[in-house]
């Protein structure tokens, strides 16, 4: 990737943060460490990856995408703002009464969103679903879902695998965000997956393992998704979960609250630094 | 007395989708491995490109349900009742119910008259599960002239429907000039001394009712109500009204389904006596459908009997 693609990206992975941190702290609630684990890869995938328009959301056409972590929204709605489907200053409504941003994401509120999601498992199902759809309609549209490493513990999603992989729908990519950290502690500690590569290899599926904040590594998963055929593919991207605000790295108390006005500002203040310096740079 | 044809509402709903096919090409059929159950199987025959099975995962079916109709598609996923509307309940809520997806859950198997497989598959709950439902519509046609006109208007329905059928071959009572709509009742027989208010395979035991109730001279209005949400609340009220007298007849729960409807409405409109025929706080059992029917009470001699509770209760008042 060059480097101006790659500091654009960086700097919109910094902006999809901020929005987290502005979104939650204003919500008093919300899930931040999640959502910053994934704003590399939301970044990338609004910005480079995915054919989408805010000026026809509903395009037949266009490739859909489904956040199965649904509780990561904060994040979602960053790169949505970002990419004009509404105004960022929603981001500070999120979670109030009357507001376009749920708590979770809503299709039938939010312009951009494919699908509402929350219930952890049943997004990925959905995602299936327009996939098939794209293959019954002979349309060339693709297909993107982000999965927690903590949701593949429910079993829809290995469902959902299984008859991805029976259609051979490889016009759809989905995302296993594998920060290692669910709200009872460590994967390990609670209900193991791991090894995850192994598991959807074995339900036939093409898989990938990258670095989650390296926009080099993330470009080359996708773009050898697109490369495989017969197979849907799974990149498992390795995360910090709350990367990007020091205090909330790898802490999975950061799994589901919102910062005080202290660490908000602290958590601003961070994220700010870091793209004034890459401004300068 | 012309013979008396049966044929199960299952059969009703597969051979209407078939009929709808080729008028819908948006129109797509999920099933989970029960297609020759579910009687999909004659759709997945005439339009092997428009039908998917899922196996064995209902959750997972509503989910691509969801997925498919966010594209556009008018889909029916079925299964029997108790996977459905059970099994699959907080994937139809959240992945159908809240975004109001255009799915149609073609319920089979629904009630006791499943038979010899059993409690497991007995599902009397269904229409209290999905009538909690913001949205959802829930049709449960009396026999398979309905079920036909019960599948054409789901489809023509935008948004979710959850339709229950039976497995047990049952009297056709409707004939080709039968006209169905969604939210409206319709009134069989006349009369102002209870008002018998029936739904599924019910109808036909409440229209013996009312026959047998006649030589006693008295005279029952029976209503199919195939709609159990949005339920016809006007018929409800002008029959708690003009006849002071009210069962209701299902072939489910007696809490949560129909009677309760009925009897929320009831309440609330003008309180009369409500009696409910349906399966009591019990599991069923296995047994032959007919037999379980009448060991459930899910029979015309109950209706009978609970119609006079009703007038009794009415006259005491």
């Amino acid at each position: 990737m060059d480097v101006s693609k790659k500091k654009v990206l960086e700097q919109t992975a910094l902006r999809i943060r901020k929005a987290v941190i502005e979104g939650t702290y204003h919500a008093k609630s919300g899930h931040p460490g999640g959502s910053l684990s994934i704003a590399d890869v939301l970044a990338y995938l609004y910005f480079c990856e995915m054919n989408v328009d805010a000026a026809h959301p509903d395009n037949p056409n266009r490739d859909r995408f489904v956040l199965s972590k649904g509780h990561c929204a904060p994040a979602l709605y960053g790169a949505l703002a970002l990419k004009g489907f509404f105004d960022e200053s929603e981001i500070q409504s999120l979670r109030h009464i009357g507001a376009m941003l749920q708590g979770h994401p809503c299709m039938t509120s939010t312009p951009g969103v494919d699908m509402s999601t929350g219930s952890l498992g049943q997004g990925v199902s959905a995602a299936v679903g327009m996939a098939l759809a794209a293959k019954f309609d002979g349309k060339d549209y693709r297909t993107y879902a982000i999965l927690g490493d903590g949701e593949i513990e429910e079993g829809q999603v290995w469902e959902a695998a299984m008859f991805a992989a029976h259609k051979k729908l490889d016009n759809l990519c989905i995302v296993v965000d594998n920060n290692n950290l669910q709200i009872d502690g460590s994967l390990e500690e609670v209900n193991s997956p791991y090894p995850i590569p192994e598991k959807f290899e074995a339900f036939g599926w093409n898989v990938i393992v990258i670095d989650a904040h390296d926009f080099d590594q993330i470009e080359e998963a996708f773009t050898a998704a697109r490369a495989c055929t017969g197979k849907p593919t799974a990149i498992i991207q390795k995360s910090v979960k709350g990367k990007g605000v020091s205090f909330m790295e790898n802490q999975a108390n950061w799994h589901g609250s919102a910062p005080n006005a202290e660490q908000y500002e602290q958590a601003m203040n961070e994220l700010n630094s870091a793209l004034s310096a890459m401004k300068e740079g | 007395m012309s013979e008396i044809i049966k044929k199960a509402t299952r059969d009703g709903y597969g051979a209407a989708l078939v009929e709808l096919a080729e008028s819908k090409p948006n129109l797509v059929v999920l099933d989970a491995d029960l297609a020759a159950a579910t009687k999909t199987g004659a759709f997945k025959k005439a339009y092997p490109d428009r039908f998917f099975d899922c196996g064995i995962a209902e959750g997972n079916m509503m989910g691509i349900a969801a997925g498919l109709a966010s594209t556009g598609k008018i889909v029916f996923a079925s299964s029997f009742a108790m996977f459905a509307a059970g099994r699959a309940f907080e994937q139809v809520r959240n992945s159908i119910g809240y975004p109001h997806l255009n799915v149609k859950i073609g319920a089979t198997h629904g009630g006791i008259s499943v038979g010899e497989d059993g409690a497991t598959h007995q599902c009397c709950e269904d229409f209290a599960l999905m009538r909690s439902i913001p949205g959802m519509v829930i049709l449960n046609p009396a026999d398979a002239v309905e079920a036909r006109h019960a599948v054409f208007a789901a489809a023509a329905w935008d948004g979710p429907v959850y339709l229950r059928f039976g497995r047990l071959a049952v009297p056709v009572i409707f004939d080709d000039s039968y006209h169905f709509e969604i939210g409206k009742s319709v009134r069989l027989t006349e009369g102002n001394d209870v008002t018998i208010i029936a739904t599924g395979l019910m109808v036909n035991e409440a229209l013996i009712a009312a026959e047998a109730l006649k030589s006693e001279n008295i005279f029952a209005r029976v209503i199919n109500m195939a709609t159990i949400k949005p339920l016809d609340k006007q018929a409800v009220i002008d029959a708690a009204v003009e006849t002071g007298a009210i069962v209701t007849a299902e072939e489910h729960s007696i809490f949560g389904g129909l009677g309760s409807a009925v009897a929320e409405v009831v309440c609330e409109e003008k309180p009369v006596p409500v009696v409910r025929v349906g399966v009591e706080d019990t599991f069923g059992k296995s047994g032959p459908a007919a037999e379980l029917l009448k060991l459930y009470g899910l029979s015309s001699e109950n209706i009978i009997k609970k119609a006079k509770e009703a007038i009794f209760k009415k006259e005491s008042m």
